[in-house]
């Protein structure tokens, strides 16, 4: 396959393989296993946009495999601030790596970058784009929750406008047969294209800007924050900043195995006191993130994951 | 029911020019815009709305006189009415009918409306790609971004 752009480029067939990779490289993701099956790689991290968990968890991944990396570093002292073309850019690492992962803050990057160069484009979010490693990440930890994936209700609430994480998550849940709730103020309601495209799928979808009272029979609630950063008026910010807050006490009727997920960072959306109780999985899924990626390099490297990971790798 | 070819004189026949038969009922001022023919233009333009059509029921006819359409022209009107039939006048006669082609993608006819998409930085030297989703009423989606837009949009995002 070439780059992963959006989960249309995966088959659902392809997700659970890439789930059942990601499932048996835990031990080497925990670092309790060594199994370089790439090394000699190189990873191209090309974030033109801030990143923590994204950026870190490929390098931890690429190198937990025994490949190695290199990093576009900080925008402002690259290339770029003198006015350097993202072709160029691709161009110039494309002949330096042998996969890239990439965030831009301009929709499209990635499919542009992808089609400019040779190597696998690692789609890390593009603006208010798609962000499909994020999703695999996403649905790995809703099966390791759930064991499953199939015809589970999930409520995706917060920025559904500009939050690329849950535009992704979306499409892929509804190839699941997923019921999705959408729960956000009406000026963040999902983009009315996503929801038709959805629709058309066959997507079960209830919209509402009531939270609570869609999560009793949840198995899923998925919190989003706010971002300040994608509005261009602050007054329009202020009009739904802080519009949902999770607290302990609104779980007292969810169900026992509901979980909570956040793609992180959090900031007023989830209370400290959730953090405790058996339905916060945040902090897993953040680290879901190194083992879903590491997947996704071997799966688009061509390197195969052995069935039996224990046995091939080796202690540290 | 009035015949097309008495329909047909609602206008004179012009002498040097293009013809632009079967476009969609309501859609001739579209076209207009979408080739660029406005109040600045200097040729005489010829417009009939809503006749009577066997083939659609009601269409639209343009006549521009003394110009002949490009081939880029072409692939904007077909965004527009990709079922019209153009024909080029020389001297009071058909000299040529042209085709117009709205394929599975449109390349270079227009940009994406979405204003964060990669494709609305005018340094990269990447070519506008659109997919035809649907043809009437028309509706692509951006290669790049993945937005679907309509025509409505994409009028004012001619290339």
């Amino acid at each position: 396959m070439g780059g992963l752009i959006t989960m249309d480029d995966l088959t659902n067939e392809e997700i659970i393989a890439i789930l059942d990779d990601a499932e048996r490289l835990l031990p080497v993701a925990k670092g309790e296993l060594y199994l370089p099956l790439l090394r000699g790689r190189i990873l191209g991290n090309l974030f033109f946009e801030p990143s923590t968990r994204t950026r870190m968890s490929f390098e931890t991944a690429m190198k937990r495999l025994g490949g190695d990396v290199v990093n576009l570093g900080d925008v402002k002292t690259s290339s770029v601030v003198k006015g350097e073309t993202l072709f160029d850019t691709i161009q110039m690492v494309d002949g330096y790596t042998d996969i890239i992962a990439m965030r831009h803050p301009r929709q499209g990057a990635a499919q542009y970058a992808q089609d400019s160069a040779r190597v696998p484009i690692l789609n890390g979010g593009d603006g208010a784009g798609h962000h499909p490693t994020q999703t695999m990440l996403d649905l790995f930890t809703i099966r390791q929750a759930h064991g499953k994936l199939d015809g589970l209700k999930v409520v995706l609430a917060g920025d559904l406008r500009y939050g690329r994480t849950v535009h992704s998550l979306s499409h892929a849940l509804t190839r699941f047969d997923c019921e999705l709730v959408f729960a956000s103020p009406e000026l963040l309601r999902m983009p009315r294209d996503i929801v038709a495209d959805l629709s058309a799928h066959g997507a079960k979808i209830t919209e509402t800007e009531d939270l609570y009272s869609m999560m009793n029979d949840a198995d899923v609630i998925y919190m989003t924050r706010i971002q300040k950063e994608r509005f261009s008026d602050e007054d329009e910010y202020a009009k739904v900043a802080g519009a949902y807050k999770l607290h302990s006490s609104d779980l007292n009727d969810v169900k026992a195995d509901m979980i909570i997920m956040h793609p992180l960072p959090r900031v007023d959306e989830i209370h400290p006191s959730v953090d405790a109780t058996r339905h916060a999985r945040y902090f897993e899924q953040a680290f879901n993130g190194v083992v879903a990626r590491m997947a996704l390099l071997c799966k688009l490297l061509g390197v195969s994951v052995p069935k039996n990971v224990e046995k091939e790798g080796s202690a540290l | 029911m009035m015949s097309n070819e008495h329909s047909m004189r609602r206008v004179t026949a012009i002498r040097n020019g293009t013809v632009i038969d079967h476009i969609p009922q309501g859609h001739a001022l579209t076209v207009l815009e979408m080739l660029g023919i406005n109040d600045k233009t200097s040729v005489p333009v010829s417009l009939v709305m809503n006749v009577p059509s066997k083939k659609m029921g009601s269409k639209d006819i343009i006549k521009v006189e003394d110009r002949e359409l490009t081939q880029g022209e072409l692939d904007r009107l077909a965004l527009v009415a990709p079922d019209a039939h153009v024909a080029i006048i020389r001297a009071y006669t058909v000299a040529e009918k042209m085709t117009i082609n709205l394929g599975e993608e449109v390349v270079n006819v227009v940009r994406c409306t979405m204003s964060n998409c990669i494709t609305s930085n005018p340094r990269e030297p990447l070519p506008h790609r659109l997919k035809v989703i649907s043809r009437f009423p028309l509706q692509l989606r951006c290669h790049y971004c993945g937005r679907t837009q309509n025509l409505v949009e994409l009028v004012k995002n001619v290339i």
